[in-house]
């Protein structure tokens, strides 16, 4: 098996998509010849041509409908938003048009269109490069919502996302793009859409985690094992439908749980979680559901960042406190 | 209906008044300047092309953060910002940090923008303008209602933004122009045609054949100008500004120029989509040198006091950079006591929890 970087096997995804599927487009600003700006695209115009993978003028509303009627003529779209905090440009095809095509055409039409996106922080980007927005799509009812946290898993879930019917919004953490590498196999595998992933098993305590965040939920998992708490680490993968029935199934057996996102605190993915849990198994749980998130307060670039982005300690923070409760 | 295209864009010509031997060519429009006008014109593209290669050498030594080049751009941004008033309202994008810089905003506030700190945003009082827009369009839609509040309040005043050829295919460049049209509003919309948005070259980015003519659209006056040309995009500007405090109403104005450098300094490689050729082609229509060749040849300028701003723009770097360094870190707490300007209940919680985190 090939060992890559998150990077190398997203390329590596959209090429063999682009080889199994003449339907599927790669389109976006700069990811032509440029090869996209964290060259995620490299080689694929060369390789496919500038039919199927081109260069858009500079309008992410424009690539959003774009998108939009492609889908209607039968073709794949995969869009790529060059930084997530563009995304407000093109809110409308997503949250208003893409995600009720089906409402809108009777169920005579569809979005198969796939939205990448690099986000999340850590790295040091300018203002609006980094923002955790997942929220602001996964509340959309019609949207899946898809953030991978290793090599293998972003293969296997663009492919997935590729192939879906239904609009994905595929998201990147810029992070992980080149920090580590992992095992990709070079041959194709998906991974269903919707389905969390125990990333590590463990009995006193289920910290639920997404994107980068799972990393530090590892890290925060290797640390506490040492003091004798065993977490069980579920990476969410799908932030929208969320896997409501793996996270039951890890509380009754825990009956703790921390909730970590690298986004704001309010709204958002965990506490959607968090409700979903007191809602269906609050009898199963010894301490209230915390959450380990940034603070309410615009993305802190640069000096600030380390401090904003919630890491392990707090994880371990808060594990602490919810099993001593 | 070819012909309505082809009309539409024959009145697009580019207007120039220096051409690339430093010759006047255009007598008529020559600038009203005094020889120390002109003089402060040049020595403000040197000093800018100075601030570019140290900030360049500083982003690199990891004492910058976010930069965007700016060498080759000198005239279409000094010589525009020089025909403004203080009184006017700047909308600049990220590129546009120079035209800040002789709006007023001091030198190591320009750099703590570029470390990403939020005290590079806080305009001296007398200065009339927003930090750097990285929302590329943002500042176009903006500057309507800037222009539109000063017609409302009857000031003498302009506002005045910047993007370059990629931004004028968002909806948001549309948008600006078409409601300040509607509206009268005094406002200027410059584009700095560099050529290339990021690695897409402006031949792909529309199939417009100036970007000047995407004012017809809108019912504004447009013109094309040799953006490496200062004397020429000073002219414009002032016209436009002239016009606009008279109630004509917004000008688009289309600067052709030329970014020597990557997009930014984060990772951008533009060998990948420029050859030497085209770089070579540009250089010789650098703006310093044919600038300084007119004013060579008209007696007023010399190698010596080149040298001088040199000197001097160098010390006043070392000296901005060093106060930018020293001054104290953006904290969290910062940000959060600033995003309302009351505190909510949530952020009242976590100010305390931040500052227990801070203080360890
Ligand atoms: C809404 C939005 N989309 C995309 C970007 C990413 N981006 C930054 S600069 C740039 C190219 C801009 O080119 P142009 O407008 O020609 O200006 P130049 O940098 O060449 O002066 C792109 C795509 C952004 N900052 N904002």
């Amino acid at each position: 098996m090939a060992q890559m970087t998150m990077i190398k096997a997203i390329t590596n995804a959209l090429q063999t998509e682009l080889k199994n599927d003449e339907n599927v487009l790669v389109f976006g600003e700069d990811v032509g010849q440029n090869g996209g700006v964290f060259r995620a695209t490299e080689g694929l115009q060369d390789e496919f041509g500038e039919d199927r993978v081109f260069d858009t003028p500079l309008g992410e509303s424009g690539i959003g409908g774009l998108s939009i009627g492609l889908g209607l003529q039968g073709f794949r779209p995969v869009m790529e938003i060059q930084f997530f905090g563009f995304v407000f440009e093109t809110m409308d095809s997503i949250n208003g048009q893409m995600a009720r095509m089906r409402y809108r055409s009777g169920e005579a039409h569809n979005s198969p269109v796939t939205i990448r996106a690099p986000f999340g922080g850590g790295v040091h980007t300018p203002e609006l490069h980094a923002d955790s927005l997942e929220g602001l799509i996964a509340q959309q009812p019609g949207m899946k919502v898809v953030i991978p946290s290793t090599p293998y898993d972003a293969k296997g879930l663009l492919l997935s996302a590729i192939r879906d019917n239904d609009p994905v919004l595929f998201l990147e953490h810029m992070k992980l793009y080149r920090s580590f590498r992992g095992e990709v196999p070079e041959e194709e595998y998906t991974i269903d859409l919707g389905k969390a992933d125990v990333k590590r098993e463990g009995k006193d305590v289920t910290i639920v985690a997404y994107g980068a965040m799972v990393h530090s939920a590892l890290k925060a998992a290797d640390e506490l094992e040492k003091n004798d708490i065993d977490a069980e680490v579920i990476d969410l993968r799908t932030v929208s439908p969320i896997d409501i029935e793996t996270i039951i199934e890890s509380v009754e057996k825990t009956n703790h749980v921390v909730v970590v996102q690298e986004a704001q605190r309010q709204a958002g993915v965990a506490a959607n979680v968090v409700a979903e849990i007191q809602e269906r198994a609050i009898l199963h749980l010894e301490a209230p559901v915390l959450r380990v998130t940034a603070p309410d307060t615009v993305f802190a670039f640069s000096d600030a960042e380390e401090i904003w982005l919630p890491n392990e300690k707090d994880i371990i923070e808060k594990v602490n406190t919810v099993i001593n409760y | 209906m070819k012909h309505v295209l082809e009309s539409v864009e024959s009145q697009f010509e580019m207007f120039q008044v220096l051409n690339e031997d430093g010759e006047i060519v255009n007598k008529d429009d020559m600038p009203d300047l005094s020889d120390e006008e002109l003089k402060e014109l040049m020595r403000r593209m040197v000093y800018t092309r100075i601030l570019d290669q140290r900030s360049i050498a500083l982003n690199r030594q990891g004492r910058l953060g976010f930069y965007a080049p700016t060498a080759g751009q000198e005239a279409s941004q000094l010589g525009s910002q020089f025909a403004l008033e203080q009184d006017d309202f700047l909308l600049p994008g990220y590129r546009d940090v120079p035209q800040l810089i002789w709006q007023g905003l001091p030198l190591y506030q320009a750099f703590l923008f570029s470390k990403g700190h939020f005290h590079g945003n806080q305009m001296p009082e007398d200065v009339h303008a927003l930090s750097p827009q990285i929302i590329i369009g943002a500042q176009y839609v903006q500057t309507a209602g800037v222009a539109l509040g000063m017609k409302l309040r009857g000031k003498k005043t302009v506002a005045v933004t910047y993007t370059g050829d990629g931004g004028t295919s968002q909806g948001d460049f549309y948008e600006g122009i078409n409601f300040a049209g509607a509206y009268g509003a005094p406002a200027i919309f410059f584009v700095q045609n560099n050529y290339f948005a990021i690695s897409v070259p402006v031949e792909k980015q529309s199939s417009t054949k100036t970007l000047a003519q995407k004012s017809v659209a809108a019912g504004i006056e447009g013109i094309q100008v040799d953006g490496m040309d200062v004397l020429a995009v000073y002219a414009v500007t002032k016209h436009a500004r002239e016009r606009a405090i008279n109630g004509d109403g917004p000008m688009l104005i289309e600067t052709l120029t030329y970014r020597y450098g990557p997009h930014t300094m984060s990772g951008d490689d533009p060998t990948r989509y420029r050859t030497d050729e085209l770089n070579d082609e540009w250089e010789k229509k650098d703006p310093i040198v044919r600038f300084r060749t007119f004013l060579e040849d008209k007696g007023i300028w010399s190698e010596e006091e080149e040298n001088k701003v040199v000197e001097d723009a160098k010390e006043d770097i070392k000296k901005a950079i060093k106060e930018a360094d020293n001054y104290p870190k953006q904290k969290v707490t910062d940000l959060i006591g600033n995003m309302y300007e009351e505190l909510p209940v949530n952020l009242q919680e976590q100010m305390e929890e931040y500052k227990e985190k801070e203080s360890k």
